[in-house]
């Protein structure tokens, strides 16, 4: 049932606090780190949003300049509410670290609220604590990106703040310190505490031979123990730039406004390093069907994690990613699913089921099959089910009517999310980072519609190949161990 | 009717708080969003939000009486019918009810919560007439086909099985179990292992029967549509439920076992600790004071007393925050956080010492301002988009704190004085509370009560 929508979760009016806000975000990160669902196109999908809402509206359209220090700027008019989402997203993440490093694109996310020189301890968020402004950050493989939710007269105020950290971070072993502990509390919430979530490390870590993508954001427990005030800085130093930034603004502003504004605060920003290209070691041709079987005592539902090396929005050949966007929705989105129809319904032997596709990534990315069997239900049986799904797709294709049903679904996404200041910003965001474009973008909608049904089918067969593939299997005990239990 | 209410109130001022430097803050008062109370022709009321800027609907809806309905040993009765209400209805079956929602990229779906069931509805304009429709078969032609239920009960009970392993679900449960025992509250909303295997097609439909009813509903419209347009839908939708519902009659309750400190043995590496005492009804004049006293305490996301002294001094734990919470039938407040095994007794020291040192002297003036400033100053971020103001539209007519809330809201945190924050300290935390533990066994510090 993960995949219904809810409206209302029994938040009170006034009774939720800061809370509600550090969940929805922490969500948030969390399925950006973990590559989920809902991330199906979103390197693309805004470009039909921003049409309808803006034609609808009548409003400008979205602004794009770059700063004469290369600081790239984008602006998301929308003008029903006197709110701004402000957001800057550094291009770097957990797979531009140094190997032994893991963990510090993270930990430096967190430090960055550690204080400047000009706006010491904590005055940065101490600020938004006061104006009634929102603010957090998350980290993923590809970037890093700080945001704030304000009334629309803050923004010059929070563009400064924004400004000044970009290359004045102060740090002492006094405020690093503590804060590393504080990451090792959320890798114990995130993962240690999780069989789920350390098994999706195991087979990540399994499915990337050479790329970086194979360690964990958060990083390895070993490797966050050791990071100190000089790792951070120095890696502030080598990614904090403004040539290596975009800052995307959505909400109650137009483009002309924030350009004047972007010059006086960030364009004041001097260039402190020259990028390098993100060249990361790159996957050898997969030839092995792999598989691994992790056993946690805290399993009370055994589930099956599988993913495939497939090419993200970045590397495809045209059409590719756009077929497996379709291919993701046919195959394991909802009820009407291939997935959720064959293992759940019809053939009753999970309880639940479906699939993910990543598009939004640099280099090399991910296709996510997941199911939970039902008591007595062996994974032999499970994944025999799986397998039989996705072979008839690749041989027989998929059906006119869930064809349809998939790219019309997909495209309305683009529509609602135009309903959303803050799920613009973050789309347009995430996509500017790992090598799209404003352009590319805006011809999603497009290549959608243009995807074909051999296409969809196509996609299954070259990509859903298990030689691709590693597949977890997360159970409570490993055969033969029942015995030293007792 | 058209009792209008606006959107959004005039900045308040910021007294004589110095932080803004170079950049003043201007006051602003748009107004261009306005709330209107409209009765359907059939007489079903709800307020409507009319936005042509943007090509869809939202609507939420609720009905008074989620999880505290479900008869006495079959907890998740609410949450079941919730659940199975798009698996079959009218002549449709499940498999063809989704495929008509896909098919037209509508989204629907249904949530119980111990006081409420609720639903909601996003559509694009263009297909309103489907939507509405088959979200009117939902609610009142909803076929509980044993295959469907014998589906979503598996389903359940996995999520259940999931459960018994999770320190914060166990920390959650005991805490509810200990406080609200014999009662309702006491009951999870999702039902128990025990429960759950319990539940038959006919405790569904008698929920349904009970619930579904005019008198209780409450329902709130946001996006490109007119208020006559509106009103036809509504009675499209929910004119064949029957005028009056049948609700059991449940107790109002105040926390027990307050004084305990209960410990759960579960082999993680992260305990969980739930800190929960009586609360204060949302009607209770004092409900806004301690509103604001909780954002000082543990509800501001990064400026809290808790965030600082457990989070950013000690690097005890990376979420820990508190929160009062008015149920219908009881109040609560609560404060959590979850911190690695060896520090459980010291980070359960640090919370209690917070809250006793805020029972005691209250919050600074500077506290105080500061809260007033970012509780008004950040109302307006809760309705930026269809969605967001259709579900807060709902609450507020649960809560019935009226149609001219939003207008006034502000005000009310304004005129929130020292006195009533003190007041309200020592009422709110000068208490015994319950503490639950999940996690390795440790020494828990035994502390009075």
């Amino acid at each position: 049932m993960e995949h219904r929508k809810s409206g209302i979760h029994g938040v009170r009016v006034d009774a939720s606090g800061g809370r509600a806000i550090i969940l929805a975000w922490a969500a948030l990160a969390a399925r950006l780190q973990s590559t989920a669902v809902g991330l199906a196109g979103v390197a693309a999908a805004l470009a039909l949003a921003f049409q309808v809402a803006s034609a609808a509206a009548g409003g400008p359209e979205i602004a794009n300049f770059t700063l004469q220090n290369g600081l790239e700027v984008v602006v998301i008019p929308d003008h029903r509410t006197p709110v701004v989402t402000h957001m800057i997203w550094y291009k770097v993440g957990s797979a531009d670290e140094t190997p032994g490093k893991s963990g510090l694109a993270h930990f430096l996310e967190h430090l960055m609220f550690k204080g400047t020189a000009k706006n010491p301890a904590g005055r940065f968020s101490q600020t938004l604590a006061t104006i009634g402004g929102q603010e957090n950050a998350f980290t993923t493989a590809d970037y890093t990106a700080y945001f704030q939710r304000i009334a629309k007269e803050y923004l010059p105020l929070v563009m400064e703040f924004e400004a000044d950290r970009m290359t004045g971070l102060v740090l002492t072993d006094d405020n690093v310190l503590p804060e590393r502990d504080v990451v090792l509390e959320e890798f114990n919430m995130r993962v240690a505490n999780s069989p789920e979530a350390r098994i999706g490390e195991q087979v990540a870590a399994a499915l990337y031979l050479n790329h970086p993508y194979g360690r964990p954001v958060i990083g390895w427990r070993q490797e966050i123990e050791k990071l100190n005030r000089d790792d951070a800085l120095a890696f502030y130093r080598r990614f904090y730039t403004p040539n290596n930034a975009v800052v995307v603004i959505a909400g109650d502003v137009n483009g002309d406004e924030v350009k004047a504004l972007a010059e006086k605060t960030y364009g004041q920003v001097a260039r402190v390093a020259d990028v390098a290209p993100r060249l990361r070691p790159q996957e050898p041709l997969p030839v092995a069907v792999r598989q691994l079987t992790m056993a946690d005592a805290r399993v009370a539902q055994p589930t099956l994690q599988r993913n495939y090396l497939v090419p993200s929005a970045n590397t495809a050949e045209p059409g590719e990613s756009e077929a497996l966007d379709v291919l993701s929705q046919i195959l394991g989105a909802g009820e009407t699913s291939r997935l959720y129809r064959a293992l759940v319904v019809d053939e009753h032997v999970a309880t639940g089921a479906g699939s993910w596709y990543q598009g939004t990534a640099l280099d090399e990315s991910r296709f996510g099959v997941f199911a939970s069997p039902l008591p007595g239900v062996s994974f032999a049986t499970l994944e025999a089910a799986i397998d039989g799904v996705i072979a008839r797709i690749a041989e027989s294709g998929v059906t006119a009517a869930e064809f349809e049903r998939a790219k019309t679904r997909l495209i309305a996404d683009a529509v609602y999310a135009g309903d959303n200041q803050a799920t613009m910003a973050r789309w347009y965001g995430a996509a500017l980072t790992v090598g799209g474009s404003v352009e590319k973008v805006t011809s999603w909608p497009a290549r959608v519609r243009a995807v074909t049904p051999e296409a969809v089918q196509k996609a299954a067969r070259v990509w859903l190949d298990k030689r691709r593939s590693v597949t977890g299997y997360l159970v409570k005990e490993l055969p033969g161990n029942e015995e030293k239990r007792s | 009717m058209n009792l209008a209410a606006r959107l959004f109130l005039q900045r308040a001022v910021l007294g004589a708080l110095i932080f803004v430097g170079a950049f003043a803050a201007l006051p602003r008062s748009a107004d261009a969003t306005t709330v209107e109370r409209i009765v359907s022709p059939g007489g079903i009321a709800a307020w409507l939000v009319s936005e042509p800027s943007v090509p869809l609907i939202a609507m939420d809806f609720a009905f008074k009486g989620g999880a505290t309905q479900d008869p006495p040993n079959r907890a998740g009765v609410a949450n079941m019918t919730a659940a199975l209400l798009d698996e079959g209805a009218g002549d449709i079956d499940s498999d063809s009810f989704h495929e008509r929602v896909e098919s037209k990229a509508i989204e629907m779906g249904f949530t119980a919560t111990r006081d409420y069931i609720s639903g909601s509805l996003r559509t694009l304009t263009e297909n309103q007439d489907e939507a509405f429709d088959l979200l009117r078969l939902a609610i009142t032609k909803p076929h509980f086909d044993p295959v469907d239920v014998e589906r979503i009960r598996e389903q359940t009970l996995s999520a259940l099985r999931r459960a018994t392993m999770s320190p914060n679900e166990l920390a959650t449960e005991r805490w509810w179990a200990t406080a609200f025992a014999g009662h309702p509250y006491a009951q999870p909303p999702r039902g128990t292992l025990e429960s759950v295997p319990a539940i038959t097609v006919d405790d569904l439909k008698n929920f349904t029967r009970k619930v579904f009813a005019r008198d209780i509903l409450k329902v709130a419209i946001v996006g490109n549509i007119d208020a006559a347009t509106a009103g036809k839908l509504l009675d499209r939708v929910f004119g064949d439920l029957p005028a009056t519902s049948a609700l059991s009659p449940v107790a109002k309750a105040i926390p027990q076992g307050l004084g305990q400190k209960i410990a759960v043995n579960l082999d993680v590496p992260q305990s969980v600790l739930m800190i929960g005492g009586a609360g204060i009804l949302r009607k209770d004049p004092d409900f806004m004071p301690a509103f604001v006293l909780n954002h000082i305490l543990g509800g501001s996301a990064f400026s809290s007393r808790l965030y600082k002294e457990v989070r950013e001094a000690r690097g005890l734990a990376y979420s820990v925050y508190s929160a009062v919470m008015p149920l219908d039938y009881a109040a609560l407040f609560m404060s959590a956080t979850a911190t690695r095994s060896d520090r459980t007794s010291q980070t359960l020291e640090v919370i209690e010492a917070e809250i006793r040192k805020m029972a005691e002297t209250g919050p600074t003036e500077e506290e105080l301002a500061k809260a007033k400033s970012f509780l008004t100053g950040s109302f307006g971020l809760r309705f930026d988009t269809s969605t967001k103001i259709a579900e807060q539209l709902v609450l507020i007519q649960l809560d019935e704190l009226g149609i001219d809330y939003i207008d006034k809201r502000n005000g009310l945190v304004e005129a929130v004085t020292m006195a009533d924050v003190k007041r309200v300290a020592k009422r709110l935390l000068d208490a015994r509370m319950l503490v639950t533990v999940v996690g390795k066994p440790q020494p828990i510090a035994a502390k009075g009560g």
